[in-house]
């Protein structure tokens, strides 16, 4: 009988393993079925395929509560090489134009989808005026006209996002093939090939259950992180980070310890959001056409517009990269010019001058739904607070910072692109790139990292930010047929893992074991010399990448001292992740997902330290090396992680345009 | 700005093994207090760690007795305050009251097919595997964005 430390185990062998069940996980599975099919006769048999998501797919991953905007929708009046421009200047000029741009033709494919399946989309009528999407206009794929919030972005009545396209994938997979509440902590590579990945294991957050998965191919795609940084709360808000606390960095560090090349993950995210909700700004900026301002009423995006010039050319776009607007509203805060507002209540009264009554009467609606549809706990804080967009401004802030490939930010995984789009096959390789790794963009399947079978999508895949929920769906689809490709390619190929079972089973249940071992040491059963709880070792992480790896402690500025000061802390750090308790299958969960954490920390400090410019200003800072170096530094940084010795090797990748970069400054 | 759960509503799902806000929270939050021993309260849910609750809502509006309630967080928020949802099949309402006694209400759509009736590849072709290797899904739907080829400078 299976009992707490003494966990039953699972085998399992499929062709295909998919981890994770958010955007990207629910593409795939709905691609995957029709794929599998076909190739039935090319395999001489079925295809088998399994899904393992840590939580229910109906609400997992960043779309739990709902959206209110799809943020990448090209429409027929834009090119998808307008679509690889923009996010190539959002990101200070170094992203993958082969992936952008291959990204660009697929998504609206997946918009459509989503409202056949039943996902309300606003549109306009012929006059220009707006309506929610229950009203039965013409649908995107019959010509509707969607209501933009941006050039990217349409709006949606989006509370049921992630369950409509749950809904889709869950019937597409069918229900035997999905195993919820289940966390994957480690990749395992093949016996016979290291740089081959053969299995997973995991373990069920509700029962003494250890999951062993042998498989062909995988995808790898459990969204981005959180966490690693120190929140502005401290207290019981803390759960309110802007990022989905739930995510904790498990694509990047499995990655990382089965041997893929990960590609800028000095990359970060720090939003500029309505403080302490961390409510979304986009429509109030797009939609409302609101401005923000310093506590002078001064409109700081004018006040500071020189300083964009310091950043020739992404500067000088139309739309500045989102690290440079932070850039000009820090400067406000640091010289105490705070706090920093956003005027609703002009930007409303504006609206109500050029509106119809009734759209008057929708306005406000459209203002809470905002919130409402993605932020809820922002709603609590305007009601909390007495704030009436209408009556009162709201305080902006930054954030503390987040590591993801799929929104404005672009670490993660370096994947093999398309190779119609003219993208290099082959490349003078740097110095100290690896002698084992691929040459050029693209090395085989769509999607696979530098480790054979290894796929990835969503906010997995680095080098490439904006895709969105829209875009990590398609991405989703474009890896399960390339992974379906490849287990045919591969079909007589058996898998074997490199680990024994048992060493498996019982490296997942060491925090447990630990736990039982020492547990009457002391009477109180968090303060024991023989180990540390899932939760201070998380606190230490975040002290840690606060104070010296440009957190809100420091401005977001670091240096190269303080970078040496962190690597050594995080070495210590990493050595007593191995003294983790688990006194029961949820603190288990908490222990692996904090070191997930540590590695995706590790891989961020790294990547700063290597990278000697500052190319995200506003994002973060190296004060030592407080410019942007286009003749040195234009390039991505990627890396691979050595999981024997543990350490990182860091080296620099050529970046190539593929589309002409001049239009955006014209 | 925790979920808490009202003593005089939550049934714990009827005895069933597994309850909705267990099953629906994606950070395993909600735990169903089967003896009493952890809150005093035998067969009804708790939220077993309130300091990492990303107020998602989703154990609340999948709560089948409206027993989930949020407060919001005490470390931020002034006293008072409350936003609850009532989730239909093809709507939502929203019932605000702010500290001050102001009360708002919203409805919005959200989702205009009946909920399961998905039919995911009703109407569609199959896959042509001979286009495995090439661009563009099994199923097209006007939305493939062919690109003008003249933008590609490297190819
Ligand atoms: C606050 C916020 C607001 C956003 N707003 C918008 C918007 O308005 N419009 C828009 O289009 N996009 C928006 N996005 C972006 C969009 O949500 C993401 O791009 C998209 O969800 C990424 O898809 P994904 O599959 O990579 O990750 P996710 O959808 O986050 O899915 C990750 C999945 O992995 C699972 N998982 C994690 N770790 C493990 C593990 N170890 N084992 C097993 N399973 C695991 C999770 O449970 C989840 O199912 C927003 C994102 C955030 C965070
Ligand atoms: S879903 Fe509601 S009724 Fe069921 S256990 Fe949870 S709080 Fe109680
Ligand atoms: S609001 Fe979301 S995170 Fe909080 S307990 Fe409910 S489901 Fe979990």
């Amino acid at each position: 009988m299976a009992e707490f430390g003494n966990p039953e185990v699972v085998e399992e062998e499929v062709d295909i393993l998919i981890i994770g069940g958010g955007m990207a996980a629910c593409g795939t599975g709905y691609e995957i079925m029709p794929w599998a099919k076909a190739a039935e006769a090319a395999m001489g048999r079925e295809i088998t395929i399994k899904l393992v998501d840590k939580a229910a797919m109906d609400r997992s991953g960043a779309v739990a509560q709902g959206l209110s905007a799809i943020n990448t929708y090209i429409g027929n009046e834009q090119d998808p090489a307008d679509y690889a421009r923009m996010v190539s200047n959002d990101l200070m000029g170094i992203t993958r134009d082969d992936l952008t741009y291959d990204l660009g033709r697929h998504v609206d494919e997946s918009v459509h989808l989503f409202e056949e399946w039943g996902l309300p989309i606003w549109k306009l009528d012929d006059n220009g005026e707006r309506f929610d999407g229950s009203k039965g206009m013409a649908p995107l794929a019959d010509g509707g006209t969607p209501v933009r919030s941006g050039k990217w972005q349409i709006m949606i009545n989006g509370e049921s996002y992630k369950w409509i396209v749950a809904e889709a994938a869950k019937k597409a997979l069918g229900i035997d093939r999905i195993q919820e509440h289940t966390f994957i902590v480690k990749l395992v590579n093949d016996k016979s090939a290291s740089n081959r990945i053969a299995g997973a294991v995991g373990f069920s957050v509700r029962e003494d259950k250890v999951f062993v998965y042998k498989f062909k191919a995988c995808l790898l795609v459990a969204g981005g992180c959180v966490n690693i940084f120190r929140p502005r709360s401290v207290g019981e808000g803390q759960g309110r980070a802007w990022y989905p606390v739930w995510n904790a960095g498990s694509t990047y560090a499995m990655a990382a310890e089965a041997g893929a090349e990960m590609t800028l993950m000095e990359n970060r995210f720090v939003p500029t959001r309505f403080k302490d909700g961390y409510g979304p700004v986009g429509a109030w900026f797009l939609l409302f056409k609101s401005t923000a301002t310093n506590a002078f009423g001064e409109v700081y995006l004018d006040r500071n517009k020189e300083m964009l010039d310091d950043y020739p050319p992404y500067g000088q776009a139309a739309v500045p990269a989102s690290c440079l607007r932070n850039h000009l509203m820090l400067r406000e805060m640091r010289e105490g010019r705070g706090p920093i507002w956003m005027d609703t209540v002009s930007a409303l009264a504006r609206l109500r001058e050029t509106l119809s009554p009734r759209e008057v009467k929708h306005l406000e609606a459209e203002a809470w739904e905002d919130f409402l549809d993605m932020c809820i706990g922002q709603c609590g804080i305007w009601a909390g607070e007495n704030i009436e967009p209408e009556k009162k401004n709201s305080e902006l802030m930054p954030t503390e910072p987040y590591l993801l490939g799929s929104h404005s930010g672009c670490c993660g995984i370096w994947v093999s692109g398309p190779t119609d789009v003219g993208a290099p096959s082959s490349e003078g390789l740097g110095e100290g790139v690896p002698k084992h790794l691929p040459s050029g963009w693209n090395w085989g399947y769509r999607g696979m990292t530098t480790v054979q079978g290894l796929f990835t999508a969503g906010d997995g895949v680095g080098a490439s930010g904006h895709k969105f929920s829209s875009g990590s769906h398609a991405e989703g689809r474009m890896c399960a047929k390339s992974m379906i490709q490849f287990v045919v390619d591969n079909k007589d190929h058996v898998p074997e893992l490199a680990e024994s079972v048992d060493d498996l089973v019982a490296q997942i249940y060491q925090p447990v074991r630990t736990y039982l071992e020492h547990k009457d040491y002391s009477t109180a059963i968090d303060i024991n010399p023989h180990y540390i709880t899932p939760r201070m070792l998380q606190f230490r992480l975040q002290k840690i990448m606060d104070e010296y790896v440009a957190g809100v402690a420091t401005y977001y500025t670091t240096n190269a001292n303080m970078l040496e000061v962190a690597e050594g802390k995080l070495q210590e750090l990493k050595i007593d992740a191995g003294k983790m308790r688990a006194k029961d299958l949820h603190e288990l969960l908490r222990a692996w997902e904090n070191y997930h954490r540590i590695l995706t920390a590790e891989a961020h400090m790294k990547h700063i330290q290597f990278r000697e410019e500052s190319r995200y200003p506003g994002f973060y800072y190296r004060m030592d090396k407080n410019f942007v170096d286009e003749e040195n530094w234009k390039c991505f940084v990627n890396s691979v992680y050595n999981k024997k010795s543990k350490q990182w090797t860091c080296f620099k990748r050529a970046h190539v345009d593929l589309v002409d970069k001049s239009k955006l400054f014209k | 700005m925790p979920t808490f759960v009202r003593t005089d509503k939550c049934d714990g799902c009827k005895g069933q093994d597994r309850t909705a806000c267990m099953y629906i929270c994606p950070h395993n939050l909600m735990k169903l207090d089967k003896d009493g021993s952890e809150t005093g309260h035998a067969m009804k849910s708790f939220n077993q760690e309130p300091d990492q609750c990303w107020e998602c809502y989703s154990c609340v509006k999948i709560c089948p007795q409206n027993a989930i309630e949020v407060r919001p967080y005490a470390d931020i928020v002034p006293l008072g305050a409350s936003v609850q949802p009532l989730r239909g099949t093809d709507s939502i309402m929203w019932s605000i009251k702010f500290r001050n006694g102001t009360q708002k209400r919203f409805k919005f759509p959200i989702r205009t097919t009946p909920e399961g009736s998905i039919d995911p590849y009703g109407g569609k072709p199959d896959a042509d595997f001979s286009k495995i290797g090439g661009t563009g899904f099994f199923a097209t739907n006007n939305g493939y964005r062919e690109g003008d080829p003249s933008e590609l400078i490297a190819k």
